[in-house]
């Protein structure tokens, strides 16, 4: 009784000042302490000695002296490195403007023709990228073979090339692309492109002045998301080049594996990521546009 | 207008063939899970069960040879790939509790907080989500070796050190699906239980939790599978344990049976059905939430933690 009279007598003042209330229900800042110590111990920390490693001098096998030795940088100016980082970078680029070209008209189709289908497609899209990416890479694997049907009756003997590399990439990261790609072109209005073509536009002009324009901020967003961790791939050249094409990722896996130049390798990582840093500024900065636009 | 249906059967067109692309190695490598060792190779064997022929004899098998189901009874009693099938699947499920407690208790206080106080927080998150794995992988070993070197209490490489690596990410992983959730539920609800008398906890406990839980469920749920099917991380701090990514990816690499394919089907048909539950689950919570936007973006945050 108490609690319904109580409620008609504030109901008014909470519709009076529905724009700026004064309860706001908050859980404590402490609640963020467990990970935020789990991060420092186990992120930051492996982050910090990864630095030292780099900075360390090898000595002998297997003994380091820390200290400030910058040498190990400048062994990655070597030819050599150069070249798996330009191979790295090229191969992310090529792999996420085939990613594109494969993905956005799916996108666009699901966006624009589906109704009935359209989360059923969506979870056919999410359901390869949830199972084991190793399986899919394997399964890649068994069709091109060189003893296989594609090698044998077709004469697509790819399997250990760039070719089968690039294909790799599109196959795992396709579905990563196409999510942001078709939540910016579900957000698209539709009539935007009835009045253009209303208004004597051509289809292709349409899509080319309106749809494009629209969603690029959500392509370029797509393609960073995929560019990303393509440029840090590690399991799909070691098994579809067979070791003949290496991205810096197993450069940096084989000195801790079978070279065991450990301060080496730390440098090869840091240099990884400073190169990522880059993209990744690049893509906050289409991240936020794209949201902006969206809100 | 007369060229609109043309364009959309071009597109269809393409769709089906993007599917194709997508779905048939998998049902390929699904098929030979039931195909015959090559014949000239059976020709020699005299064994009653083809499926036990030595794997280097088994001669070449991305070819039709025939049908058979050994390869099943054959991968399942392996005595490798068994014992490391219950190692990941127990490293998955450790990592998917903590992962998921971690990532609920820092959503529930970070969604609500001043961006000011909870901009280096994300930062940390993403950092822990872009940085490649190789490198977290590589940096992870060197740390846990001096660890143990320093501190005898620290356990050595295995799989206690594979389960703290993982952590890492899939806590961030977990926060984001769940803060996603959290944030499109919005405080209503609350702050009526709060209205109607109802304390801090009994609140969290009857209002709040009940709803986030397919959000938690989610991120329980895919934590899991990352970790399950995580091979890098653990290929460099696993010291002696075998994963079942690990002996896959060896396998892989040095000449395998069909029984690989028989037990890669098998997880796959295990991870198809966990994935339809959280598809379910999450439609369901779609449905209550009712926030059109957060749910691809929810979506697009899920799938966007895998590296």
């Amino acid at each position: 009784m108490t609690v319904v009279e109580q409620q008609a007598a504030t109901a008014p003042a909470v519709a009076a000042s529905s724009r700026k209330r004064s309860f706001k229900p908050r859980y404590p800042g402490w609640l963020t302490a467990p990970s935020l110590v789990y991060y420092a111990i186990f992120f930051l920390g492996p982050m910090a000695i990864l630095v030292a490693f780099s900075l360390a001098t090898q000595q002998g096998f297997g003994s380091l002296s820390y200290g400030f030795n910058t040498s190990q940088y400048g062994q990655i100016g070597n030819s050599l490195y150069v070249n798996i980082f330009i191979r790295t970078l090229v191969m992310a680029s090529v792999g996420s403007l085939l990613t594109i070209a494969v993905g956005y008209p799916l996108a666009y189709w699901m966006a624009r023709y589906l109704s009935t289908y359209k989360l059923l497609a969506l979870l056919l899209i999410v359901v390869p990228f949830w199972t084991s990416f190793l399986i899919r890479t394997y399964a890649l694997k068994i069709i091109l073979d060189p003893n296989g049907y594609l090698a044998r009756d077709l004469g697509i003997n790819i399997l250990y090339t760039k070719y089968a590399v690039a294909l790799g990439l599109v196959y795992n990261y396709l579905p990563l692309f196409i999510l942001p790609v078709f939540a910016s072109l579900e957000r698209m209005d539709w009539t935007l492109i009835e009045a253009a073509t209303d208004l004597g536009a051509r289809p292709l002009t349409a899509f080319r002045e309106i749809t494009l324009r629209l969603t690029l901020p959500g392509v370029v967003t797509g393609a960073l998301l995929v560019f990303i961790p393509m440029t840090g791939e590690y399991i799909i050249p070691n098994i579809l080049s067979g070791g003949n094409y290496e991205f810096v990722g197993n450069a940096i896996g084989d000195q801790f594996n079978s070279a065991q130049n450990q301060p080496f390798g730390s440098a090869l990582s840091i240099a990884l990521m400073l190169a990522l840093s880059v993209f990744v500024a690049v893509y906050i900065f289409f991240a936020t546009k794209e949201e902006r636009f969206g809100a | 207008m007369r060229r609109l249906p043309k364009a959309k059967l071009g597109f269809t067109v393409w769709a089906v063939l993007v599917f194709a692309f997508l779905y048939l190695p998998i049902l390929v490598m699904a098929i030979f899970a039931f195909n015959k060792p090559a014949a000239t190779s059976l020709a020699s064997f005299h064994g009653s069960n083809v499926c036990s022929i030595p794997p280097e004899q088994v001669g070449n098998i991305t070819v039709w040879n025939g049908f058979t189901t050994c390869w099943f009874p054959a991968g399942i009693h392996d005595p490798t790939y068994i014992p490391a099938i219950i190692t990941s699947l127990q490293i998955a499920a450790e990592a998917s509790v903590i992962s998921t407690v971690l990532g609920l208790a820092a959503a529930l206080a970070l969604a609500r907080m001043r961006p000011r106080l909870r901009a280096p927080f994300d930062a940390l998150v993403y950092l822990t989500l872009v940085v490649p794995e190789i490198v977290i992988a590589v940096a992870s070993l060197i740390f846990f070796v001096q660890l143990r070197n320093h501190f005898g209490a620290f356990p050595d490489l295995g799989k206690a050190t594979i389960l703290i690596g993982q952590v890492v990410f899939n806590a961030s992983l977990a926060m984001l699906i769940i803060r996603a959730r959290f944030v499109g539920m919005g405080d209503v609800l609350e702050e009526a239980a709060y209205d109607l008398g109802s304390g801090p906890l009994a609140t969290f406990r009857q209002v709040t939790f009940p709803r986030l839980l397919p959000g938690i469920v989610a991120a329980a749920l895919l934590s899991f599978t990352f970790s399950f099917d995580d091979y890098v991380l653990p290929a460099f701090t696993n010291g002696t344990t075998n994963t079942w990514p690990i002996v896959l990816y060896s396998a892989v690499r040095f000449g395998l049976t069909p029984a690989v394919n028989a037990l890669a089907t098998i997880m796959l048909g295990v991870t198809v059905l966990a994935v339809t539950v959280t598809a379910v689950i999450l439609r369901r919570s779609r449905a209550q939430v009712g926030a059109g936007r957060e749910r691809t973006r929810g979506l697009a945050i899920t799938v966007g933690g895998l590296r």
